[in-house]
Formats: C-alpha cells, structure tokens, sequence
C-alpha cells in the first residue's frame, strides 16, 4: 500500500457548485477521506478538466482518484483512466437532479453530497485495478454439435470468419430434419411458392471446407475446462474416441417431433392416411421422386381433399400435451397445402386453425396460398375418424360458432410441434430423473459440478436470456443455437446459428485475453478466493448460476474464471467472506456503508441504505433524476453488480451502524427473469427471506430490510418506491440501535 | 382570365331547389371571391350514388360515370372535374380508378358509351371542391381572403364518410382528418379539434330506408358536438349536411333531446367569412338557422386599406 | 327470370359457391384472402344490427353457405361509410363486395322480399335513370309509399315537419312531381345503360 496516493476531483459543472458547497465537499475529501489530494474543477469533463487528472496520474504518480461529479453511467469516455483505480460519486444524477432545488431542502442537498464524497473516498482505497484472469485459454476453435441446418450453418458461418471449426452429428449423414424435407418456406421475395431446401449444398459447403472437421456418427463422451480450454471426447462409430481441444462450443442438437402416436383424439395410428408434417414429407418426396402426384397411402387412391389440423398436441391446456406453440408449423402447413394446390389447384386443401401464425414473411406465403385457393377454416378439430377409404374431420367452427364436419377427406395432415433435444434436465432431482419414461440422453457431457447438460428454462428448452442476450446459455462460452434453444423453421435457425457462431468468436477472443465475455465484456476483474480461510460449505460452487466453480476431492472449490460471468453471486454467498474480486468486493461496498455520516436518532433524519442493482435500478435511478424526479433526501444509493453479489454481513454491518432501513433493489426473477445473471436477485430473495431471524435477533422490524424488483423502465416507479419506504420508516420510527455501532 | 378553371359536376342534390341547393349557392359565391371559374359539364347525369347498387350491378354504374368524363372530355378539355358532392366525387373516383385497372372494364365501358354517341379516354381527373381549395389554392391563399374572421364561433369539424375513406384527402388520416378544422380555423373561427364523432357515419342513403338505426348515428354526432362545446357544425358532404340537420327534430321527439345545431357547409362559413351576405351564402338555406354567422353576414365589411 | 337465374347457377356451381362468388359476384375473388381478423366487424356503423358480420359472411362463403348469405339481411346493412375497407389489414374491398353480394342475391330473388334499404336501391337506380338524374321528391314519397297508399300517408304525415322545413328553406321542390330535372340526352342513356347491362350479364356468365 506504500505506492496508493489518492486523489478526489469536486466538479461544479452541470449546476453542482450552484446547488451544493463544492469547496465543503473538498474539505470532506480532504480531511474525512483522507486524499492525497485534492482539486475542484468548474467543469471536469472538459479537455482542461481531464488533463489535469491525466497530468495527475503522471507527474503526481495518483494510483486511486475520486471523481465527484456525475454518474458512473455518464462521460464514461472522458473519465477513462484504465490504469488507476476509480471511484465515481454521482452528484448530478443523484443528489442534485434528484433533490428539489429550494432553500429548504438545501441543508439535505449537501448532506447527501458530502456523503457521497465519503463514501467514494473509502470504497477507492479498498480497490484495486484489476489485472485480468490468469485462466487464459488460447484455443479458438469452436466445436457444433449438431449436423443439421443450425449446426452446419454455425460451422460455415464461424469458418468463414476464419476460425476452424469441429462439427460433430450423431447421424451417419449431415442434414437433420432439412434433410427429410421436400421443400421449404420460402425465405425471399416474393415470399409465394416452396422453395428448394438448398441442404445439399450446405452439406457439400460443410464437407469441402478445410477448416472444418466433421464427425459423423459420433457423439460427445466427455467435455471439460473452460472457454478458450475445452477438452472434448468425441465418441466415435468404431467405439474409438477422438480427443479434441476446442475454445468454444455450439449445441446446435435441433428438436424431435412430438410423439403423434400420443394423438389418439386424431385416430393417429388407426389409418395410414393420418400422418404427421414428417409423414406428408415423406410422401412427397417419394411421389416427386416417381414423378407422381402424392397418393392416399392407404390404397394408392387419387387424392382430392387435404385436411391440415393446425397446433395438433400443441398448445394444450389439459397437461397431456406440449403447452406451447412451436412457431413453424403454419406456415409448413401452408406449404404442404401447396404441395396439391401447384400440381393441381383442383385438390381441395382445408388449413383448420384456432390461430394461423406465420413469423417473418409467412404473413405473404398465407396470402399466396390463400390467393391460390387454400382455404384456412378458424376451428378446432374434434375428431378424426377413418371410414370407409377416407377420412371424416369433425371439428368446432370457432367463427360460426357451431360443430361441423368435412367428409371424405383423403388425408389429414398434424401439425405436432418441435421437443427440443436438450440432454438431461440437470435441475431434476436424480428420484425424479428415475421415473422418467424416457431417459434423456446427456447432449454434452460436462464435466461440471453442477451437471452434464446445460441448463433448462421451461418445456425442456436449454436456457437462453430470452430478453436480453437469446444466444447466451447459462454456460460460459457454450451457446445453444436453434430449435433446441426454442421452437424455430429454417430461416430462424439459419440466423440464429450465425449469432451463435459470432458469440463463440467473441467467447475464444476474450478467453485468450482473460476477460470476461458476457455480459460485463471486457471485465478484467475475477473472483479471488482465500482458500485458507474457506470452510468447505459448497455454497458458492452450488449457487453460481454458470456452474464456474467445481470442487476437488476436498471439497474446496474451484474457479474457472472463464467460465464466470463476474456476477459475484458467489462473493455474496460465502459466509465466511473469503471471495473477492480486486475492484469489487466485501470491504468496498462495507467501507462506503460505514462511511456514511448516521445523524443521531433526535436529527429525525433517517438513513435509508438502497442496494441497486447497476444494470436496472441503477439507470432507473440515474434516468429518474434526468427527468428531475425527486425522491427522499435519506436514502444513500450504492450500486451493486448483482443483487446476488450482495453479502448479508452488509445488511447486518448497516443495521447495526444505525441505518434504519435497507432497500434492495434488482431485476425481476423467476422464469420471465430479466437478472443479467439469471439467479441472482432470485437468491438475492431468497437470503433476504433468512434475514428475518437476524432482525428478530436485533430486535428490529422486519420492514427494515425490504426486496424489490425494479425494471430499467421504472424509471418514475423507482422514485416512488423510495418515497414510500421513506414514509414507512417514519411511520414505524428511526432505528433504536443508533449510536452503538 | 381566371385565376383557375374546372368542369364543374354539381351533382344531383346541388340543383336549383335541391336538398343541398344552398350549397350551390355557397359555393358559387365563395368560388367568385377565390377566382376559381365552374363551367358545368353539359347534361351531365347522376353518378347512380352509393345506394344504386342493387340494381345497377357493376358496368352500368361506371357507365353513368364514364358519360360525365367523356361529356367533359369532349366539351372542356384540360380541365378537372370537381364535384361538390362526397359521393359524386367517390363514384367518380372509384369507375376512374377501375376502368384504369381494368382494360376489359374499359372496353365494355365504351362500347356502351358508343350507344350515347361519347367515348372515355380516362385522361381527365375528378377533385373534390376541398381539394381545389386545400391542394391547388392552399390555406395561406384562402386566408387572404378573409374579412370577416368568423370569431367566437366554435365549430365541430364533422368529415363524415365518404369525402374521408375509402380515397381521402391526400395526407389526411382516416381516423382524424384535420381538413376541415382547418379550414374552419382559415376562417376565423374556433374549431373544435377533439370532436370525436368526426368521421362516424350518419348512416348515409339508409337514413331513408333505416330511419331508426340512422337516426341514432345521428344523435351521436350531434351530441357529441355539444359535448365539445360546439355551436355549429361544419361538413363538407350534402348527405351529411342534410341527415345530421334535418333529423334533429325527430330525434328529440324520440329521445326528449332538445338539439337545434345548425349544420353548414364549409363552403357558407368561407363565403361568410369573405364577406358574403347571408343570402349569399346560402344561410337562408338552414332548416336550423344559424344565427351567429347571420349576425357576421350582416355586418359592415370593413374598408380595406 | 330470377328464379331461373337463380336454378342455372345452383347447376352451375353445385357445391362450391366460392367459385359462384367469385365468379358472378363484384370484387368476390377478394373472398379466400380475408383472414379472419374481424375488424370489419368491429368497425362497422351498423354493428349491432347485422345478423353476420363481413368476416362471417366470408366464412359462410367458404363454407358454402350458399342459401344462408344470400337470403341474409346483413349485406343490406351497408351504408357505404367504408370504415372497413380503410381498416382491413389485406385491404380487401369490403363494401364493394358486401354491395356485390347484395346485388347478386337480389338479381337471383333470394335477398329478403321487404329488405327496405333494397326497396329503396332498387327506388334510387329507376329514380335517377329514367331521366339521367335523381328527381329527390318523388323518390322520398315512392320509399313511403312502398306499403301502400294509408301508409305512405300516416308516414309523409309522421315527417311533415322535415318536409316542411325543406320546402321553407327552398330545398325542396313541389314542382319536381310535375316536372323535375332532366338530361336532354334521356334516350342515349337509356340505349347506353341497356348495352351495359347486357354486357354485364355476359361477363357474368348469366343467360336470362
């Protein structure tokens, strides 16, 4: 420490030295803060302003400086300094935007900047600058799983970009479910006919391209390590097994088609003129291959009615079948039903749906087939029952409201919709995995603590942040691309595999560097452990939402820090306080807790400490003062990296140092989570709900601590959430443990 | 020479004593001021309406049409033809959009138009009179015009259907034309920008067939007038004009309202407003007189500078 | 004549009246692209007194619910306002296809028998060709006479305030029953409307 000098610049730009006592603020910094020293600017982003820091960091050799001025979130570019360690106390956003600008509320005004000038100076000398991940993995090729549209279009895309790629295929050819198609959507203009699948000449692509190597009849045995250092077992059709170092991995393992034998109510199975979309493929790749129109399968008879029964065991609210809707089937109806209608517009082809729903262009594929003569009936089907050669299609007229029937349809056609093939569902526990009918087959492998496949969402789907970041799995640097991330047609897979391959790029790139990838990118920081002091409790290598630490065969863990996505779920979990990372950790958000001036319990000024997630609340809060939203004077905002990063021994630190309440504040949780790292404000809840017996034991109420989910478009509820808490601290009164901390 | 030239199409309701007469009236006066010269299509006939339907079909409706077009074509080529009335100017609009799309449509058409001795050659455009004022004169134009600001009359800008969908006023939206407020405002007066029954339909030919059902379009858009603290109401349709004023009587009758809102033509609050007189303006017209703008037309042009 | 029209279409077509509507109805091939949204229904003045909607009346179509449309009185709720031709997301032209459907069924003798709003386009179109223009009193007093002569009294009687206040404010010629406006050229457009109808009649493929 005999090299830190500290530094704390004041700005008085953007309305501070008119609202606040700059020159009071510089003398805390000085005095309380203990800075080296100490300099006020009139406006510190300017060219003037930044030199002089610069001139600082050179000639004065500063190793830490304070900037007291605006967000942390604002002139990011102009208060760039990477190579000191930096402290950012918001005086604009979040005191002088966010108070009103009256004489009365000026004596609060500056009781809120000074605090913050404390507490900026106290978290800057616990930092340090980080100086990057010595997990440093230096291989950039990028392992697909999966050889159909997805797997090859990710293999292509990543070659192309110049990375060598290793594609392995369960199947003895690649394709997958294109493979089995006669035609596809169409994907460009006019949007009117099927087109050729063009899975051939993907294939060829694949095959030709010395930059990738392709397995085929293998699957994955084993994968270890970490992004930048995978090791991949590759079990081969001779029982051989085929070690490969990869730097990046995409499952691309694509879906099966639900299991129509399930579809009883469709007499699925009591005639061959019942089939599925796979079925109806089938049959017209066979006729076109005979250069013959599609015949009834029962008794090669002429085909003159077609019936289409749309969301056939999808989107099903009685638990017996998929509950959601698989997005292609529509629009594979709609060309199905042009299978007949182009050879011969005679064929009466019938589409019967609840709701027609065609992403992306179907919206003028339907109006072709419509302008073509497919008719589409809005109803849902009741039955299918053979008779004599032919079919007879009962079904509920949803818009004339009454139950009708087709007859002597040739051929139903069910839309079953997409199962992904996800591998093992790793949050099942191992008596549930017992009963199962079918037991999954593991995709991946993994060699993690927390399981072999990745994690799940809902409905079997591998886990992606759906709103946020969809190619993202809840395993660094291993991205799921298509169906198995969710239900898709080609053209979806096509794009999503190329994102998938762009995020495996960036993911070898960063590993290479030892920073993080996502979604804190370019993060040089990492968690550190004292390894001396860690007591074996398994609660970090449980609770990191990313399975990044495993443990050995003592139980102690262990970090792959380019598998961690810098969260600091496990900083927050660990009881005995022994993870840190070098610029964010237990003493950095502890020291500006303590820092805080707690007037004493006659000021009638409350302390409110307000634990703000930094990628939701954090804005929220930023962007409320923008618009000059005002909230209470008594709340001191520190924001946090993840409400799972938070550390009770913060909690309890505040309480028992007088504050007289804490607010946490993080991202929605559950499964429309919005938590930049997925689990956190959800454990972040969870150890909040233990903290009830603490307060007990201090004797304090327990709306002392309160959890909130906060969006980054709350930006007027956030303020309001403040101002409440704010009323019901007063209305159960000011903590009785101030003056003992 | 004047400063522009039409085939004018007044259509059937604007004759002399016709159901919208006034209009005529209106019209002519204000077209005086603006020094916009009508010359009427010789024997022009009725555009067989939105109602004929039932028992013209398709081909003979365009025909009834295509013989205005042609009259003007052969006696006052180079001009437009402007029609006064929505559904004239709708008819219209729709048999030239058709025979345009449609060679075989064209080709029956004039076989037919043979018969009459006429042919159609689809090189003449139709305009709305509001067109004329707000796309070939413009507002700044018709504001120069003013002498009579018609102030302290608020006026419910009511569009109604057929001036407004399914062709429009270029640039105006089907759901909130704001024309007419405009032109309301052009004059001097107050227009009430939020009416909301602006372009709800007043039930149109079926006011005749539907009394009951039309009647109670009606009372919303005149209710709703006053609601918005209207005194008069303003359109630019005969329909409208005659549904949403002559009815008013009856309404109350049935509903115990007590409605006496004068409806005009945009046409008598410019002539008004340019210092036309009641009579002029076609006021004398008014089922349900409308007062304050007689006031304004009776009082003493002020001498220009 | 209607009836056979009517006969000569149902061999014509057998079951698929689709193919009829789109055939011998205006703008009925715009039929099989409607999708279903029901924001004609939704947006239409007459709403609550239609007994099938636009977007039922296409679906029936589709259905072949050849008797059901054509005998339904929900065509002649139509005031032409085209609320829902400006809405319809495939821009179908709903009116104009309601007013052909309309058309059709009253050219086959299907549509109801006292429909009055086909009484009275049936009144307009005779009104306005016999002389080329519309001759509006004797249209007003033909629509209440419809039902006979007590009727059409009790009803001029009922509104002889609105006619009043017309004739007071020189909006409506008493004249007009004697000698209203006229086109010199009256028999041209007769011989000019009877070649359309013929022409028409052809295209549609109907042989009276």
């Amino acid at each position: 420490m005999a090299d830190m000098k500290t530094a704390a610049y004041i700005c008085r730009g953007c309305g501070i030295g008119e609202r606040v006592d700059a020159a009071q603020m510089a003398k805390i910094a000085e005095k309380e803060g203990k800075m080296n020293l100490v300099r006020s600017h009139e406006f510190l982003c300017s060219a003037s302003g930044v030199q002089m820091i610069r001139d600082d960091i050179e000639k004065e050799s500063v190793t830490h400086a304070v900037i007291a001025a605006c967000s942390r979130r604002a002139k990011t570019e102009a208060f760039h300094f990477p190579a000191i360690a930096l402290s950012r106390a918001s005086i604009r956003e979040g005191v002088i935007w966010s108070q009103p600008d009256t004489p009365e509320a000026r004596e609060t005004t500056q009781e809120m900047a000074d605090d913050l000038v404390r507490m900026a100076c106290a978290e800057v000398k616990k930092m340090k600058v980080p100086a990057g991940n010595p997990d440093v993995g230096r291989n950039k090729r990028i392992l697909v799983v999966g050889g159909g549209v997805s797997g090859m279009t990710a293999a292509v895309e990543a070659a192309k970009a110049g990375y060598e790629v290793v594609l392995v295929e369960k199947e003895a050819r690649l394709g997958g479910w294109a493979a089995k198609l006669w035609k596809r959507v169409p994907y460009r203009e006019p949007y009117r006919d099927p087109a050729d699948t063009g899975i051939d000449k993907l294939a060829a692509q694949v095959q030709s391209d010395k930059r990738i190597k392709v397995h085929l009849n293998s699957t994955i045995a084993r994968t270890g390590g970490a992004p930048g250092r995978f090791t991949v077992e590759v079990a081969t059709e001779s029982g051989a097994v085929a070690a490969e170092e990869v730097g990046a991995i995409i499952q691309a393992s694509g879906f099966t088609l639900y299991d129509a034998t399930r579809l009883t109510e469709f007499g699925y199975g009591r005639s061959p003129n019942i089939v599925d979309q796979a079925g109806l493929e089938k049959l017209a790749r066979e006729a076109a291959a005979k250069g013959e129109p599609i015949r009834r399968p029962s008794d090669g008879g002429e085909v003159k009615t077609v019936a289409f029964v749309q969301c056939a065991g999808q989107r099903d609210a009685t638990g017996r079948h998929l509950p959601y809707c698989s997005g292609f089937c529509c629009n594979t109806s709609i060309k199905q039903a042009l299978y007949f209608k182009d050879a011969n517009p005679a064929v009466d082809t019938v589409v019967i749906y609840t709701d027609l729903r065609t992403p992306g262009n179907g919206e003028d594929f339907y109006r072709s087939a419509q302008a073509k003569g497919v008719v589409f009936t809005k109803g849902k089907v009741l039955s299918v029952e053979p008779t004599d050669k032919t079919l007879t299609v009962r079904f509920q007229d949803l818009i004339l409201n009454e139950d009708t029937a087709i007859e002597n349809v040739d051929l139903v056609v069910l839309a079953t919709g997409q199962v992904p093939n996800s591998g093992v569902n790793i949050d099942l526990p191992p008596e549930e995995q017992e009963k199962l009918e079918v037991k999954p087959v593991s995709i991946l492998n993994l060699a993690y603590r927390q399981g072999k496949d990745l994690p799940q969402l809902k409905w079997g789907f591998a886990d992606s942040h759906f709103i946020c970041f969809p190619y993202e799995t809840r395993r660094t640097g291993i991205y799921a691309a298509g169906p198995v991330r969710r239900p898709m047609d080609i053209a979806q897979a096509i794009e999503d595999a190329t994102g998938a391959a762009l995020k495996a790029i960036q993911a070898v790139e960063n590993a290479e560097l030892g920073r993080a990838a996502h979604p804190r990118s370019g993060d040089l920081s990492f968690p550190i452990v004292r390894l001396e002091g860690c007591t074996q409790c398994k609660r970090c290598t449980v609770e990191c939402p990313f399975g990044a630490i495993d443990e050995d065969e003592k139980r102690y863990p262990v970090f792959n820090e380019s598998r961690c996505r810098r969260c600091g779920t496990c900083m927050g979990a660990c009881p005995v306080r022994v993870i840190s990372f070098e610029n964010y950790s237990v003493d950095t958000v502890g020291s500006q807790i303590k820092a805080v001036d707690v007037p004493d319990e006659f000021s009638e000024k409350p302390r409110i400490l307000v634990l703000a997630c930094e990628n939701d609340a954090y804005p929220a809060l930023d962007m409320a003062g923008m618009r000059r939203l005002t909230y209470s004077p008594f709340v001191r905002v520190i924001p946090v990296r993840c409400l799972g990063s938070v550390n009770t021994i913060w909690i309890t630190d505040a309480l028992n140092s007088g504050y007289d309440g804490v607010m946490l504040m993080g991202c929605r949780h559950g499964e429309d989570y919005q938590c930049h790292f997925v689990k956190g404000s959800e454990l972040a809840s969870y150890r909040m709900g233990n903290i009830d017996d603490t307060l007990k034991q201090l004797a304090l109420e327990t709306e002392r601590v309160a959890t909130y989910e906060v969006a980054i478009t709350d930006i007027e509820r956030v303020p309001q959430l403040i101002n409440d808490y704010a009323a019901k601290i007063k209305e159960i009164g000011l903590s009785p443990l101030k003056g003992f901390g | 020479m004047a400063k522009k030239e039409y085939a004018f199409y007044p259509g059937c309701s604007s004759q002399l004593r016709g159901s919208a007469s006034n209009y005529l009236t209106s019209v002519n006066s204000m077209c005086r001021t603006l020094d916009v010269k009508l010359t009427e299509i010789p024997d022009w006939n009725c555009c067989g309406a939105s109602i004929g339907y039932a028992e013209s079909g398709e081909l003979p409706r365009h025909v009834m049409n295509a013989r205005n077009f042609a009259l003007a074509e052969k006696h006052l080529p180079g001009r437009d033809v402007v029609a006064t009335c929505a559904a004239c100017w709708l008819g219209a609009k729709e048999t030239k959009e058709k025979l345009a799309a449609n060679k075989t449509l064209k080709g029956d058409a004039n076989e037919c138009l043979k018969e009459a001795g006429l042919e159609y050659q689809g090189k003449t455009e139709v305009r709305h009179m509001v067109e004329v004022l707000i796309e070939d004169l413009g507002y700044e134009e018709l504001g120069k015009h003013v002498v009579k600001p018609l102030e302290d009359i608020k006026f419910a800008g009511y569009v109604g259907c057929q001036t407004n969908r399914p062709f429009g006023i270029n640039g105006e939206s089907f759901e909130n034309p704001v024309y007419l407020d405009k032109l309301v405002e052009t004059a001097g007066g107050e227009a009430v920008t939020d009416y909301d029954q602006k372009v709800t339909c007043c039930g149109g030919a079926l006011a005749f067939s539907e009394p009951e059902k039309s009647q109670r379009q009606i009372k919303d858009i005149v209710e709703s007038a006053y609601d918005h603290g209207a005194e008069m109401i303003v359109t630019p349709c005969p329909l409208c004009q005659a549904n949403v004023e002559i009815y008013q009587g009856e309404i109350n009758k049935k509903y115990g309202t007590k409605f006496a809102m004068p409806v005009l033509y945009y046409s008598q609050l410019m002539t008004v407003a340019y210092g036309g007189s009641a009579k002029q303006a076609g006021l004398d017209g008014q089922v349900i007189r409308a007062k304050k703008l007689e006031e304004i037309a009776v009082k003493v042009v002020p001498v220009k500078k | 004549m209607s009836e056979a029209l009517n006969e000569q279409a149902l061999a014509r077509y057998r079951n698929d009246f689709l193919k009829e509507v789109e055939e011998r109805v205006e703008e009925g091939e715009w039929v099989k692209m409607c999708m279903q949204c029901g924001v004609c229904a939704g947006s239409c003045p007459f709403g609550p007194h239609w007994q099938h909607s636009p977007q039922k009346i296409f679906m029936m179509i589709r259905a072949g619910k050849r008797e059901e449309v054509l005998t339904s009185d929900s065509m002649w709720m139509c005031t032409s306002c085209y609320n829902c031709v400006v809405r319809c997301p495939r821009q179908l032209p709903i009116t104009q296809i309601i007013h052909g459907l309309a058309t059709y069924a009253h050219r086959l003798g299907l549509a109801p028998r006292d429909q009055p709003t086909r009484h009275f386009s049936r009144l307009f179109w005779k009104n306005c060709t016999r002389a080329g223009r519309v001759n509006e009193l004797k249209l007003t007093l033909g629509l209440y006479f419809k039902d006979g002569l007590v009727s059409g009294i009790k009803k001029a009687w009922a509104l002889r305030n609105i006619g009043l206040g017309m004739l007071l404010a020189k909006r409506l010629n008493p004249f007009e029953l004697i000698r209203g406006h006229e086109c010199s050229d009256k028999a041209g457009i007769q011989k000019m409307l009877k070649k359309a109808h013929e022409l028409e009649n052809r295209r549609r493929g109907f042989q009276e």
